[in-house]
């Protein structure tokens, strides 16, 4: 925590096979708000099709060469990224201010976050960045009844863009976003114009600002869309997102404790925490964030604007339900701290 | 150094990052000492306890008298369950009848 040497970002484009991926990066690689970006690739297969896609536009683009991201990616994507690290030390390659990695489409991006965290080199160069997901509007539907791992990338996801929505109607898109709801609804949603024109927002109000503004935890947690009815759920998978609220200060000894003990038994089910605390004797706001079994160093925020104090955290995860995790938070609490905190609800 | 992280061998770990580098040495020592009074009454669960080893690290003790030192929070919880043979679930309601 004293290290006082900016960390890189690693942002993470995602999303189903020809949901859009390569068509965003070509356009961010061609915008000069991005004009200081490295960009990974990772790709599925032998033929880097991708990167004669890309081609001269992405003259740093790195592809790596083999194997899904899904089995691989702890091994070569550590490699790719010290690499690039020491290219930039070394002046070989221009000074980058974030890094871009593009997925396979068959990915599950959470492991990402783990190994630049995880590894003891990259965590004090890196850190992990705003993960976006794309969507395939035509696709979406039948994606996520075929392939699970389609909702892993829909439920990391910090912000969602839905591609070709010009080639479906309206009620198939209305249908999309009941489904987004159901999965991931504290998302931010952007809209096509982030597709053909990205601005340096398109990554930015990610969880890592030094410094946030009530207003703006606020739009990180993002709009709580209204969940869909049972139609929308209806061939959902185990897939549960909901939200904790809570009142009152929180023994954040005892919150570490408790949360770091699920994450050990379930943190492959965890596929999403992120929140804002109110912690016992701290009069800042405290940012939570975290992805499977890692959880990003929390910040502190600007003091509390009003008095809207309450801590709200949100989950989504597999196969576990809101009110096993309201109730194992509450009765931990309430039995191992000095400091109990109040009733627990959840939504 | 924050007095957690020498409390449990590592300064990296997620929970440290909101203490305050610059706060007094008794206020680590107490902080130091509230974190290692909860994980023991989770450990008692499981008849083990962790020790204070001269104000720099922790040693995970079983009631049997096996000792390991504590490398990390993050891995505190392994190493109880294997130390003990048995799961800490905190989604587990017999686990958390048990904390009393």
């Amino acid at each position: 925590m004293t290290d006082t040497i900016p960390l890189l970002p690693v942002h993470v484009i995602s999303g189903f096979l020809g949901s859009g991926k390569t068509t965003l990066l070509k356009s961010v690689l061609a915008s000069e708000a991005f004009g200081d970006s490295a960009v990974l690739i990772n790709e599925f297969g032998d033929v880097g099709l991708d990167n004669r896609l890309l081609g001269e536009i992405a003259k740093d683009a790195v592809l790596l060469s083999s194997g899904c991201v899904c089995c691989t990616i702890r091994g070569e994507l550590s490699d790719a990224l010290r690499s690039l690290i020491s290219q930039r030390q070394n002046g070989e390659i221009p000074a980058f201010q974030r890094i871009v990695l593009e997925t396979t489409g068959l990915a599950d991006p959470g492991p990402i976050a783990s190994t630049i965290t995880a590894d003891p080199v990259l965590r004090h160069h890196l850190r992990p960045g705003t993960n976006l997901t794309l969507v395939d509007a035509v696709n979406a539907i039948d994606s996520r009844q075929r392939h699970p791992v389609w909702e892993a990338q829909v439920a990391v996801a910090d912000k969602l863009v839905i591609s070709k929505t010009d080639l479906v109607d309206t009620s198939r898109i209305d249908h999309i976003h009941d489904l987004l709801n159901t999965i991931n609804p504290a998302a931010q949603r952007l809209g096509r114009e982030a597709l053909n024109q990205p601005s340096n927002t398109l990554f930015a109000s990610g969880p890592h600002l030094e410094r946030f503004t009530r207003t703006q935890v606020k739009k990180w947690l993002g709009p709580w869309h209204k969940p869909a009815g049972p139609k929308a759920n209806g061939h959902l998978s185990d897939v549960h997102s909901f939200r904790l609220a809570f009142e009152g200060e929180l023994d954040w000894t005892c919150f570490g404790l408790w949360l770091s003990m699920l994450l050990n038994r379930h943190g492959s089910d965890i596929m999403r925490v992120k929140g804002v605390l109110h912690v016992k004797d701290d009069h800042r706001p405290v940012v939570l964030h975290g992805v499977q079994h890692t959880i990003h160093p929390p910040e502190h925020v600007e003091v509390w604007p009003d008095d809207d104090r309450r801590s709200e955290l949100i989950f989504i995860t597999r196969s576990i339900t809101a009110s096993r995790v309201a109730d194992s938070l509450g009765t931990f609490m309430n039995a191992v701290s000095d400091h109990p905190c109040s009733r627990i609800s959840y939504a | 150094m924050c007095g957690l992280c020498g409390a449990l061998g590592g300064d990296d770990h997620w929970s440290t990052h909101i203490e305050d580098p610059e706060q007094a040495h008794h206020e680590r020592r107490r902080a130091r000492a509230y974190r290692a009074k909860l994980i023991n009454r989770v450990l008692a669960t499981r008849r083990l306890a962790i020790e204070d080893f001269q104000a720099s690290s922790f040693v995970l003790a079983t009631a049997t008298g096996k000792r390991e030192i504590v490398e990390d929070l993050g891995g505190i919880w392994r190493q109880a369950e294997q130390l003990s043979g048995r799961e800490i679930d905190p989604l587990d309601e017999e686990f958390l009848a048990s904390l009393g």
